[in-house]
């Protein structure tokens, strides 16, 4: 390949009002103000949101923060099985498992720990649940936090949502 | 001899045999659940139904015995149908209760179902006869009466093995349930068996239950430490925590079965471990590395040997230390020390409780070892005692967690005449409170070896994984500190010691890790 020479094509003269600025200058303001006014007629055509006040409507199939369900009596609905423990990939899933003070319901877990800085969000956990138990439905990406621990998310802090 | 042929292989099976059995033989497993091969047939599954020729009708494998120039099929649709349908029958009334129960991973409905069944159920779930869940019925056992299929295993376990006969059917038709006598709990040390033979989830461990899922357990051969019978054992694990003990069968020790207390042994491997090296000066424990400690336990030693003679110098065996530990151990006495203060610690604390069948009086796994080794217990092991309380010891050398039957205080006592008593140790106990250093090595779950059981005969246990924390092997130290003896040992690992011990030792002569197998081997003498 030999090396050529290749033209650009220069950028205009400007003509002589253009020159001058002003009337540019009142044309874009124009466009502005155009955009202004039909933001305040529609409001729904505004393409910016006001996060966190506003959060977007995540699609229904979006696999955002984990969540623990709950039974009519308020109960966890986690009978403590280690299906999702046993199908996560990740490893991020402690359980321990615990005698039910109601025999009705016989094992629930002491603990459920979520460790959020390792989980990949694959979804795996909610598949293998047979009690519909954990979710993630929530929406929410993980929040960020000033330490690890914290990000370790307990039985408690997964019920609340 | 009969022959027949089972799915067009043939087998020669001696008189009497059943099919099931000829057909293990040649490696064909026909599906069952209340035949057990150490207990006697009952035949009320009929999951075992195969097809003979010039029946009219299938047959229980179970308690069909062959005969010459019977052709079994076990394969056809005929089979399968009939399999299928008996497990459809036994599924009806199950609660599925999978996800709490402690069975799923193991149970044999599970795998049955996977394999035969696959079907939806056709029995509404409000029509499912309800009976009373999480029952406990003394022993180790918790029963869920409606997991139960009725195979009996359990009751003719009671009757036949132990012969207390707690468990009974009661009710009739598919009310019919297992379950105890009111106020007459299971009372006999063998009780956790019954988890072992239920096939199903009905009864299962109180004391694995909701522990871990049996998923995540990986198992090794081993040896319980509980007593002198040493029952062959299949320890699980999962990271360095043992879970259970079940046992491994061998005919010529345990069968089958394991008592109640050996059980419960492998919590010895988990809790109140010595887990890091330390010394105790002016009352203070300091915490010291491998490298520091044992030097000074050689010196101390050699150094007492040196100023006062031989006899100044003490060492006392364990019989839970294992066959080639014990070996080194004698070696570094008499031929390094050159004391003939030798002696293992041989009487028991406890009552020495034994019955008939499982239970010896002796709670140690290897005090014939010590025995075969030529290392002295009983009177010599007191007159070491009192050696020790008239002052005559300056340095000694202990191995275990407990002097025999001697108590905390009287442990302490005479051990405090003893200006330096080094300890290997696995757990904390009366000797790691007062030693003055302390030597933390592997557990039985952590080290590999051999034991020989009351009978003389030599079994092998495994390590199933690495010594938790600063604890060493025992072999490894031994070699270690025989070296800083001056004794230019090369052992590596405990098939060489046994090795070393064969050659020398009458008893062990002729024996190798492969001839003991994973069953064991007697010794002679």
């Amino acid at each position: 390949m030999t090396i050529g020479i290749r033209k650009v094509a220069r950028p205009r003269e400007m003509t002589f009002p253009e020159s001058l600025y002003l009337v540019e200058i009142v044309k874009g303001l124009g466009v502005t103000m155009g955009h202004m006014l039909r933001n305040i007629v529609r409001q729904e055509g505004i393409m910016t949101m006001e996060y966190p006040e506003v959060r977007r409507r995540m699609p229904p199939r979006f696999r955002g923060r984990h969540r623990l369900m709950r039974r009519p009596d308020g109960s966890p609905r986690c009978v403590a099985c280690y299906c999702c423990a046993t199908a996560c990939p990740a490893k991020c899933i402690t359980i321990v498992a615990g005698e039910s003070p109601d025999p009705a319901v016989e094992k629930y877990p002491v603990r459920f720990d979520i460790d959020m800085l390792r989980c990949v969000f694959c979804g795996l956990c909610v598949e293998a649940c047979p009690c519909d138990a954990i979710r993630m439905d929530t929406g929410w990406f993980t929040p960020p936090d000033d330490s690890r621990e914290k990000l370790i998310f307990t039985i408690d802090v997964l019920l609340e949502k | 001899m009969p022959s027949l042929t089972i799915d067009g292989k043939a087998v020669d099976v001696p008189v009497g045999t059943t099919i099931i059995n000829a057909a293990e033989k040649i490696g064909i497993e026909i599906p069952r659940y209340c035949y057990h091969k150490h207990l006697s047939v009952a035949g009320n599954c009929r999951m075992c139904l195969v097809e003979v020729e010039k029946f009219p009708k299938l047959q229980t494998a179970c308690s069909t015995v062959v005969t010459d120039g019977m052709v079994v099929r076990t394969d056809t649709e005929k089979v399968r149908k009939a399999v299928t349908g008996v497990l459809e029958f036994l599924l009806i009334n199950h609660p599925i209760d999978c996800p709490i129960c402690d069975q799923a991973g193991e149970c044999e409905l599970q795998n049955y179902y996977m394999k035969f069944g696959l079907h939806k159920s056709r029995f509404a779930l409000e029509d499912k006869v309800r009976k009373k869940k999480v029952q406990d019925i003394g022993g180790q056992i918790v029963l869920d009466a409606e997991r139960c299929i009725l195979c009996s295993r359990c009751v003719r376990f009671l009757e036949e093995v132990t012969g207390t006969r707690e468990l009974q059917f009661f009710r009739r038709g598919d009310h019919s349930e297992i379950s105890v006598f009111p106020g007459r709990p299971l009372n006999n040390n063998y009780t956790g068996n019954l988890a072992d033979i239920c096939p199903v989830g009905a009864l299962t461990s109180k004391d694995f239950r909701f522990k871990c899922r049996v998923w995540f357990l990986k198992a090794f051969p081993s040896v319980c430490t509980g007593c002198a019978r040493g029952c062959n054992v299949e320890a699980f694990f999962k990271g360095d925590i043992l879970y259970r003990y079940k046992p491994r069968v061998n005919e010529a020790v345990n069968r089958a079965w394991m008592c109640d207390f050996g059980r419960l042994e492998y919590k010895k491997a988990n809790n109140a471990r010595l887990l890091v090296p330390f010394v105790r000066e002016d009352g203070r424990e300091k915490m010291m590395s491998w490298g520091g400690l044992l030097p000074q336990v050689a010196y101390r030693l050699k150094d007492a040997v040196e100023r006062e003679g031989p006899d100044a110098a003490a060492v006392i065996a364990s019989p839970q230390s294992s066959n080639e530990e014990l070996y080194l151990v004698r070696r570094i006495a008499s031929d390094l020390l050159g004391t003939k203060n030798l002696a293992f610690t041989s009487r028991v604390p406890g009552d020495g409780f034994s019955d008939g069948f499982l239970i010896r009086g002796d709670k140690n796994p290897n005090s014939r070892g010590a025995q075969l080794l030529r290392i002295p217990g009983g009177p010599a092991f007191d007159e070491l005692v009192v050696k020790i309380a008239a002052g005559k010891v300056r340095a000694l050398l202990l191995f275990g967690d407990v002097l025999g039957d001697l108590t905390q205080e009287e442990t302490a006592g005479l051990l405090s005449m003893v200006p330096f008593v080094a300890q290997a140790g696995t757990n904390e106990g009366p000797v790691s409170a007062v030693a003055t250093a302390v030597l933390p090595i592997a557990s039985v779950a952590e080290r590999g070896g051999t034991f020989t059981n009351h009978a003389g005969r030599v079994q092998r246990f495994h390590a199933g994984f690495p010594p938790r924390g600063k604890a060493k092997d025992t072999i490894g130290f031994l070699t270690s500190l025989a070296n800083r003896l001056g004794a230019g040992w090369a052992f590596d690992g405990e098939a060489s010691v046994f090795r070393a011990l064969a050659a020398t030792e009458g008893p062990f002569a002729g024996m190798s890790y492969e001839s003991i197998g994973s069953l064991g081997q007697e010794a002679k003498g």
